[in-house]
């Protein structure tokens, strides 16, 4: 106890990426069971069905480790963008462009051997997010606009755009549903050794030490942060706001495209518009709750994996909506932010 | 299938009263957002509004049978919201940008659950009769005119009544004039004797209270039925629209129709079964117009100058 007040400085990072995201968590199943008494479950099974299908087996630990891998990306990526205050939240188009590029070009060079084309693929897939974000962020620097507005708008372009191709011209001639032809072998992920997981897994996790060099240990990185946190000053230094605002939107588009590659590639091995549940939107919600440091976005990343896949199985056993945890989400967000204010209190 | 099934005068009368027909529940929402963002405080959360003002009003009109009481429960939904928005952002001061979009989530989430717990999941969705439409005798017999302005359900009626009410409240009262003075200059005001707190938790809950009326008028009056998703952007729409209209109620109502001709205009596309263009390049025309409208805006949108700034009393 005396060691912790010796660093005060160390006490308050573990605080403010460990404790407060974990009681918001907390508070937030708190009052979720409100809503589950509200429409007259009984909270315990409810909550117990949940954990059992979170954790629970082998398979439901190998479904959220899998579903911890989009998240994880396109999270990352928005680490890099909120820290810089580009409020991208087109991170779902941006996913779908990356989708769509990867599975492209999979298809289109079929025959080539997969440690060049897994390689091409994650290439086309991070430039094609990255374009689609660019769209917004050159509107921002250029002319001002709005990026909040922009990127989401660009969703809805991204996903009609998708849903034409897999519908007319990628569409899978052998089946009757909107979906491309399958990827052939070399273009699917190949899984970690004696486990049910692809190696896109790897790939993410081997993103969080990136991100976190990047944004710590590197200059862009600095400039990135200086840019959020203190615009005035970042100018006065002769950092250009508008070129790291784009910065900040390519590094984060780039990354929601990869999460689509990893996606198509790993799990569904063909383009079609049901391969996101909404991860680019959720993924906001992780960078937040993991407070913008990639070690805190990793464990937030799977905390909302686990918290979809036990919810799948909830609804399974006590007939709950998943879409609980969609209220569960917006009340961590809520949480952490009032926490922020208390602790800005207790400082004083 | 031909342009001039298209270019002709049945075809446009009928684009352009539906465009005004789907360009209320956005009005509305526009409407509130000038509000809360005059009195500086940024709401995002307008998709997240409608979505729950739109499940309230499908309930309630559902359960009651009837659909004025739906619309009155979409109001005080959405008005519910404005003040989690409004304590958060005003008495706790947290950054407005999160906080509304959190709210997005929250009222996609929660009115998503409700309507599965309470409706259950079917292909066959239950509908509401909603209002009937109200066709102004004399005036709805002129050519052209008649049609497309006289011709409609009251709320579309109402929506006009609030434009005006809206661009009266902030341009010709007092109370207008302390709500544009917390947005521009809120020390300033407060030291002038304005209650800053007071002004914006009443306009955040007032814009949330006519977004969450707009997201009702949508299921209860034009659907007639709730389905998840079915704001489909709309609340980003307004979002835009609010710098469109360079926060004004009657450009406001400029832009509301412009989006509510090209929903309709594709609408209609599909409907006639239109296939020079794939359908869903017409389902992106009102998000690409909609980004079209706020580039060229940008550069010279001139938003209230506290907007997105908690304010901070100064301590004597």
């Amino acid at each position: 106890m005396k060691r912790a007040n010796q660093h005060p400085v160390w006490r308050r990072a573990l605080f403010k990426n460990l404790v407060i995201p974990a009681l918001a968590v907390l508070l937030s199943l708190a009052l979720g069971v409100v809503l589950i008494l509200v429409v007259r479950v009984n909270p315990l099974d409810a909550y117990r069905a949940l954990v059992k299908g979170a954790v629970g087996s082998p398979r439901a630990l190998v479904q959220a480790a899998l579903r911890t891998t989009p998240l994880l990306l396109i999270s990352l990526g928005l680490t890099l963008a909120f820290r810089c205050k580009a409020w991208n939240i087109g991170a779902e188009g941006q996913f779908f462009m990356g989708a769509l590029a990867a599975s492209w070009l999979g298809l289109a060079l079929d025959g080539w051997p997969a440690w060049l084309l897994l390689p091409a693929m994650v290439v086309v897939a991070w430039l094609a997010g990255a374009a689609w974000a660019v769209i917004p962020g050159f509107l921002k620097a250029k002319r001002g606009t709005n990026e909040i507005v922009t990127s989401l708008l660009t969703n809805y372009v991204a996903i009609f755009f998708v849903s034409y191709l897999v519908r007319a011209p990628m569409k899978d001639p052998e089946y009757y549903l909107p979906q491309s032809a399958p990827l052939g072998p070399a273009a699917t992920l190949p899984f970690i050794p004696g486990t049910r997981l692809h190696i896109g897994l790897l790939l993410a996790l081997l993103c969080v030490p990136l991100v976190y060099l990047i944004l710590w240990k590197m200059p862009l990185g600095y400039r990135l942060r200086v840019v959020g946190t203190n615009p005035e000053a970042a100018r006065y230094a002769g950092i250009s706001v508008p070129s790291h605002i784009v910065i900040a939107m390519v590094l984060s588009g780039g990354l929601a495209g990869v999460a689509g590659m990893v996606e198509v590639s790993g799990v569904h091995h063909r383009l079609m518009t049901g391969i996101s549940p909404g991860f680019g939107y959720t993924a906001i919600v992780v960078a937040l709750l993991g407070q913008l440091n990639p070690v805190g976005v990793l464990l937030a990343a799977y905390f909302f994996a686990s918290l979809v896949i036990g919810a799948d199985s909830m609804q399974r056993v006590v007939g709950l909506p998943v879409a609980l945890t969609e209220v569960i989400q917006a009340l961590v967000v809520v949480f952490v932010l009032a926490s922020d204010y208390l602790t800005r209190h207790w400082e004083k | 299938m031909s342009w001039d099934m298209i270019l002709n005068s049945g075809f446009l009368i009928a684009l352009v009263a539906s465009g005004i027909r789907l360009a209320v529940p956005v009005l509305l929402a526009v409407l509130g957002e000038i509000f809360a963002e005059r009195s500086g405080v940024l709401n995002l959360g307008l998709e997240g509004i409608m979505a729950i003002g739109a499940f309230a009003g499908f309930a309630v009109t559902f359960t009651l049978e009837n659909a004025w009481l739906g619309l009155v429960a979409g109001l005080l939904a959405g008005g519910l919201f404005g003040l989690i928005m409004a304590f958060f952002s005003v008495t706790l001061r947290t950054n407005q940008v999160i906080t509304s979009l959190s709210l997005v989530i929250l009222g996609q989430g929660a009115s998503a659950f409700l309507y599965r717990q309470i409706f259950g999941v079917s292909s066959r969705p239950p509908r509401v009769e909603g209002l009937t439409e109200l066709t102004i005798p004399g005036l709805s017999q002129i050519p052209v005119l008649g049609p497309i302005l006289f011709k409609h359900n009251v709320v579309v009626y109402l929506a006009v009544i609030l434009v005006v009410l809206s661009w009266a409240a902030l341009f010709r009262t007092t109370w207008g004039l302390k709500v544009r003075a917390v947005g521009e200059y809120p020390s300033a005001a407060d030291t002038s004797g304005i209650n800053v707190a007071r002004i914006r938790y009443t306009c955040v809950i007032l814009g949330a209270a006519l977004t969450g009326l707009g997201g009702s008028v949508l299921s209860v009056a034009q659907m007639h039925m709730f389905l998840e998703n079915m704001i489909a952007g709309r609340g980003w729409i307004a979002i835009a629209l609010v710098i469109f209209a360079d926060w004004r109620p009657s450009l406001a109502l400029a832009g509301a129709v412009l989006f509510g001709v090209a929903d309709a205009l594709q609408f209609r596309l599909q409907a006639l079964g239109f296939a020079a263009v794939p359908y869903e390049f017409l389902l992106m025309l009102p998000y690409v117009l909609t980004i079209l409208v706020l580039v060229s805006r940008s550069g010279r949108e001139a938003g209230p100058a506290a907007l997105g700034e908690p304010y901070v009393k100064e301590m004597g």
